[in-house]
């Protein structure tokens, strides 16, 4: 059995490690015993009877060097943390998942911290609409003079941040994992590191970390695919901090940790259903949510546990609601006995992680804070080209252009005569603003509208919810109503580069 | 009735016309009032959109952590739990990302 054989695998690591304490028990001990424990309290104090030079500083016990004290400093001597917990951070390593809102600021953290090796998983590169959260990207633009505002726009975002966190602390170990994290790569990633940072953007890659984390105290902090770094981290024996941030909102929490911490699958067997998950690019973020809030907690817990100093947030989730001003932490369950991740007799392993379809479990593909794909949802004629709507709503003067996005990204921008439906969130029919309401602004829709069926274009941010609003507005008779392929970013780049995107 | 303090958080506030905290007085069937019938009455008298967002079946859809008084309702009995007076009932929808 499997089980067995785990079970001789850590009797045997038990050994090694117990022999490997008595060695260095003997080291400190020192020859012959006497007036070692003096020697090992004041660190410098010769044994009685000897003669010759006064022992020059021999680093302690601890490891650490004249450098690394003076770096550290404030934290080794803070009665409760003290140069051991800081030796065992700087032997420690962390894996960083995702370089965005939550891993960007927690790397720096963790790099400033002193944690001996630091891995950063990314496969995205740096988007102007990033940077108001992810602050670690901030290379210089080249050429000098170029494009000034754009920054770091365009530089992989795991290398960005590994170059970050080297000008921080140019005496840690800082990788780049540039392909991201995936089912085939998670255990082996999850393994090289002692922690787990889960700073992904998607459900499905949460599930896959879990699996790694069960077997090592080691902090992994991951930001791509959230379930399969959980089953990674629950396979290899990893704890998991898991941060996310959406809106005002932050939640945190530690996974698979001690012998009775839970793993996402114990709290949710059943994964949450394709489109129940929000995301910053849809639902938005308030830029310092993520960092200044759930990342900070994030790091002190990878900290907390590499260290051994505290009691990390496992079995606890702490909600944070920035809007109200409130952090509490709820308590949450002990591990189930019937998980399928990290039970005694799991049935996701590490040797089934890499096979495991995690897109299929969790109803989505694994996309970061990218756009979703664009859909074909009804009849080729009942749509036109955002150029064609540029000569219709030249020609048509009566037309109706719907406008389906929510109020927020109306508000950003719009063409001139929109009239906005307030259809988000997805609640069924469109339902029309009373006249004079959002929709205003005069234009062509004005109240000179012809009376009978005038042309109805209907625009949304890509062209996904207008179909649906075509389809739906079909369903109660206006078979006139036309959608616009692309919508207003297609618009964007095909009539009007000057119109904003976002 | 039971004077239940609902709560709501994680995206779940935006089903309940982005109330966070509702103070309501819960009708009982009889007996104890349970999660089960606190959810069931949330949902007929407070949801204000999409119900397959905060249920599924009889119970609360996977994504969503229910808490009684700050506590995982899995430690207390789930769907059977007790709710009295003074108790606070929370739906928490999980985040993903950042």
């Amino acid at each position: 059995m499997s089980g067995e054989k785990e079970l001789g695998q850590l009797r045997e690591q038990n050994a090694r490690l117990q022999a490997e304490v008595e060695r260095l028990k003997a080291a400190v001990a020192g020859p012959g015993q006497q007036g070692a424990q003096a020697a090992a309290a004041n660190g410098a104090a010769a044994p009685d009877g000897a003669a010759g030079s006064f022992p020059a500083w021999d680093g302690l016990r601890h490891g650490l060097s004249k450098d690394q004290i003076a770096r550290y400093s404030r934290q080794i001597v803070l009665h409760s943390f003290g140069v051991q917990a800081q030796a065992r951070l700087c032997r420690g390593s962390v894996l960083i998942v995702g370089a965005g809102g939550l891993g960007s600021p927690a790397a720096l953290y963790l790099a400033a911290a002193g944690v001996g090796r630091i891995g950063v998983v990314d496969k995205d590169s740096v988007e102007l609409s990033n940077i108001h959260r992810q602050i670690i990207h901030r290379r210089a633009p080249h050429p000098p003079g170029g494009l000034l505002a754009l920054g770091p726009v365009g530089v992989h975002k795991a290398v960005s941040a590994a170059e970050a966190c080297r000008a921080l602390n140019s005496s840690i170990q800082v990788e780049t994992h540039l392909e991201g994290l995936t089912p085939a790569n998670a255990v082996h990633l999850v393994r090289q590191y002692d922690v787990v940072v889960d700073a992904s953007d998607n459900a499905p890659t949460r599930y896959l970390i879990r699996r790694a984390t069960l077997h090592r105290v080691h902090a992994v902090v991951l930001c791509w695919l959230h379930c399969m770094r959980l089953d990674a981290c629950c396979a290899v024996g990893r704890p998991l901090v898991s941060g996310a941030a959406i809106g005002t909102d932050g939640q945190l929490t530690v996974y698979c940790h001690g012998h009775d911490g839970p793993c996402y699958r114990c709290l949710f067997p059943e994964a949450p259903a394709a489109g129940n998950c929000a995301r910053c690019v849809d639902a938005g973020v308030l830029g310092v949510v993520p960092g200044g809030r759930a990342a900070g907690v994030q790091a002190l817990e990878a900290v907390k546990l590499l260290s051994g100093v505290g009691d990390p947030l496992s079995r606890r989730l702490l909600v944070v609601d920035c809007a109200a001003g409130r952090f509490h932490s709820v308590k949450l369950r002990a591990k189930s006995a019937n998980c399928v991740a990290c039970s005694t007799h799991p049935s996701i392993t590490a040797a089934s992680v890499a096979a495991y379809d995690y897109a299929a479990f969790t109803g989505q593909a694994a996309t970061n804070d990218a756009a979703p794909a664009p859909l074909q949802l009804i009849a080729a004629e009942e749509r036109i080209t955002p150029a064609e709507l540029q000569q219709r709503l030249a020609s048509e003067p009566g037309c109706v252009l719907l406008d389906v996005r929510p109020a927020e990204q109306y508000n950003v921008c719009h063409l001139p005569g929109a009239q906005a439906a307030l259809l988000w969130p997805h609640s069924g029919a469109p339902s029309m603003p009373p006249s004079g309401g959002q929709g205003g602004g005069g234009g062509t829709a004005g109240a000179s509208r012809p009376p009978a069926h005038p042309p109805l274009y209907v625009v949304c941010r890509r062209g996904n919810d207008s179909q649906r609003a075509v389809a739906r507005l079909r369903e109660l008779g206006m078979a006139h109503a036309v959608d616009v392929v692309g919508g207003m970013e297609a618009w964007a780049h095909e009539v009007d580069p000057g119109f904003p995107t976002y | 009735m039971v004077r239940v303090v609902l709560e709501f958080s994680g995206g779940v506030e935006l089903l309940f016309g982005n109330q966070k905290t509702v103070e309501a007085d819960i009708p009982q069937n009889g007996g104890q009032l349970t999660v089960a019938e606190a959810m069931a009455w949330a949902r007929d008298n407070l949801l204000t959109e999409r119900p397959e967002l905060f249920m599924k079946g009889s119970s609360v859809r996977p994504g969503v952590l229910v808490l009684v008084n700050d506590t995982d309702w899995e430690l207390c009995g789930e769907l059977e739990a007790a709710v009295t007076d003074g108790d606070r009932l929370t739906f928490i929808s999980t985040l993903h990302g950042g």
